[in-house]
């Protein structure tokens, strides 16, 4: 951690196809960090999978590293496939939110039910950017977007608190206006292993921000800071209070025998069977 | 611990000798979902894959079976996949995916009837196009027919062979009589068993996706940088998502690094192709009539060739043309409302009148009296 830190070390040399004042942008910074901060010089112990929408575009292909981008919704199988052949490999999906748990929901579910030993980060910019600004299952209720020109009629899900059901070994949020809490939390993240799931709430001021009555990132930046409310403090108020915040923090840590590790178990099981029949 | 006796010869039904050669041709990654008639593959390979090492995992459908077979070949395994038409259509998209990142992995489809739910536990021949067209784009495929549980080993060692060779995903075409029924399988010995294994690049090569027609694949892992996506991309995998000739140049090469090796990647059982009045074109289960149909047309003077299609896609055109040369009347029995006949039709170039033989419901097979039936009233006229 010698040298000063720069994205560059890390990018290929392409312009980043961000809109201004995305949010993706202090995601991809700040694991840049975190990685640098961890000592890592280049990218070459991760492999990146992505599916389909601007955040996939942070590893894909702006990383100089392996980087696999997927269909829309499915990079957590593909990293699945990945991570089992190549257990040696530190692999991390990025992700928005209509990729992760709109149309890749249930492998999202059942990765983490089977703890499969990857870190899956959520950009939850609330919004399907890439395709205009329709409504994602993140919207707040009411909140105006293209499809729902007269407010959001549905409540949007908690993605943080499924993870911690559904039995991930790490889980935290916080929004791209706690952007030191966030490369803290992808540090750790790093060094645990399990399935670990970080969601960033995340300003889109072109597509949810114009729409939902926020002039710039400045104001969607300055709502995050105003609506977090930390866990600890969340768990004190009623839900009636909450209404409306984003409750940030760390939401488990937790350890369990991961995928890869009951996987390589059973083989070894399997082998020994075989030369005892 | 007893030594078994080595045996090359097994009682096996089609499913189980598709597993047994998916291990032989090295097959060490395996994900599915189950589905009728083909979760015997499944449960074949969970028994037999981490004896040698490999892993089988049944993921929660068939997106996450074919994504997760996309992401283990990237990772340097030979994966496969086993499913029936519902699944298949599932698996569609990713199947397009594999296609254009040039990622090899073989799909079994052992068709049943359908369309939708269909009659689940019944034999089909309906995936015949859907294996062609099935995902959307211009697409090139590469599809095997096999008739027998021997044919179940032979053509699934090739269409890993083929995936690996041309870097793209290989589709096994089986049906469910096929995959259902126990014959009799020799096993040649290993030695004599080709394998063909991905080729892959020097460290310091960039260009992953182009320049060559068949281009090495790296493994991810390994410090290559690559960087995959099923968006257009240019030779060394960086997306261009308007550039029109990056475009034509990558789906041009895709197309053609299939579609110039139609011949090579043709293989049909023939007899008597190039002298005979009445032609058959069959595969699958269907042509298993053919031989006692062929021996009752010919007992009493008819003679008649047939091309029995190993492989589906590409379509073995030059094999079709020879027979359409010298056959009058060209019959296609097949367990569908018509999907290869079109095939036949559109090669045949009008020189020989082809007839459609369809049978479909409760997987009842074509039998040969129907055939017989069809070549002599075919001959009368």
């Amino acid at each position: 951690m010698s040298e000063q830190f720069s994205v560059k070390k890390y990018l290929r040399d392409l312009p980043l196809p961000f809109c201004p004042g995305c949010g993706a942008m202090t995601v991809m910074s700040e694991f840049l960090r975190a990685a640098h901060e961890l000592g890592h010089e280049d990218l070459r112990k991760f492999v990146f999978c992505s599916g389909i929408g601007c955040s996939a575009w942070i590893p894909s292909p702006h990383f100089m590293a392996d980087s696999v981008h997927t269909l829309h919704g499915r990079s957590i199988p593909a990293a699945t496939g990945i991570k089992l052949m190549r257990p040696d490999a530190n692999v991390v999906v990025f992700g928005g939110d209509g990729d992760i748990v709109g149309i890749g929901l249930s492998h999202f579910i059942h990765a983490a039910r089977r703890n499969l030993d990857i870190l899956v980060i959520m950009v939850n910019n609330m919004i399907y950017g890439m395709t205009g600004g329709q409504v994602a299952p993140t919207t707040p209720f009411k909140t105006k977007t293209t499809t729902t020109p007269y407010g959001s009629f549905e409540h949007p899900l908690d993605a943080a608190r499924l993870a911690v059901t559904a039995g991930a070994c790490y889980v935290a949020r916080w929004t791209t206006a706690q952007p030191n809490e966030l490369k803290e939390s992808i540090k750790k993240a790093l060094g645990i292993r399990g399935f670990r799931f970080i969601e960033a709430v995340s300003q889109c001021p072109t597509a949810f921000g114009r729409k939902a009555g926020f002039k710039n990132a400045g104001e969607m930046l300055k709502w995050f800071k105003e609506s977090a409310v930390p866990i600890q403090t969340a768990q004190k108020m009623s839900e009636e209070s909450l209404r409306g915040k984003i409750v940030v923090g760390e939401f488990a840590q937790t350890k369990r025998p991961t995928l890869v590790e009951t996987v390589y178990k059973s083989i070894q099981e399997a082998k020994k069977q075989d030369e005892k029949d | 611990m007893k030594k078994k006796p080595e045996r090359n010869t097994h009682f096996w039904q089609g499913n189980e000798a598709c597993a047994e050669a998916a291990i032989v041709a090295g097959c060490r990654f395996f994900a599915g979902y189950p589905i009728t008639p083909a979760s015997e593959i499944a449960e074949h390979l969970a028994k037999k894959l981490p004896k040698v090492g490999g892993i089988a995992i049944q993921m929660e459908d068939e997106l996450a079976s074919i994504g997760a077979v996309v992401g283990a070949s990237w990772a340097g395994a030979k994966p496969m996949t086993a499913t029936s038409g519902p699944g298949f259509s599932l698996m569609q998209e990713t199947i397009g995916y594999a296609f254009m990142t040039e990622t090899p992995c073989v799909i079994v489809d052992v068709q049943r009837l359908g369309p939708s739910t269909g009659q689940a536990t019944k034999c089909g021949q309906g995936d015949v196009m859907q294996a062609r067209w099935g995902t959307h784009g211009d697409y090139s495929a590469i599809a095997l027919s096999p008739n027998s549980a021997q044919e179940m080993f032979e053509l699934t060692i090739k269409a890993f062979n083929l995936a690996e060779k041309y870097r793209t995903p290989v589709i096994l075409l089986a049906d469910e009589a096929i995959a259902h029924m126990r014959e009799q399988v020799t096993m040649p010995s290993l030695a004599d068993i080709e394998i063909v294994n991905r080729r892959k690049p020097k460290l310091g090569e960039t260009a992953f996706f182009g320049l060559e027609e068949v281009p090495p694949m790296p493994t991810v892992g390994e410090g290559y940088n690559v960087a995959v996506t099923g968006s257009t991309h240019n030779e060394y995998g960086i997306r261009f998502t308007a550039d029109p000739n990056v475009h034509k140049r990558l789906v041009e090469r895709l197309n053609s690094k299939i579609q110039d090796h139609a011949d090579e990647l043709a293989e049909a059982e023939t007899h008597s192709i190039d002298d005979c009045q009445i032609g058959i074109i069959s595969f699958g289960c269907t042509s298993r009539a053919i031989y006692e149909a062929v021996e009752n047309a010919e007992a009493i003077g008819v003679t008649v060739g047939y091309a029995r299609l190993k492989t589906i896609w590409p379509f073995p055109e030059k094999i079709v043309k020879k027979l359409a040369k010298t056959a009058g009347k060209i019959i296609v029995p097949e367990m569908n409302l018509r999907q290869l006949y079109y095939e036949v039709q559109r090669v045949a170039g009008g020189s020989s009148e082809i007839i459609a033989l369809n049978k479909i419901g409760g997987g009842e097979l074509i039998t040969p009296e129907e055939l017989t039936a069809k070549i002599m009233e075919s001959a009368k006229d």
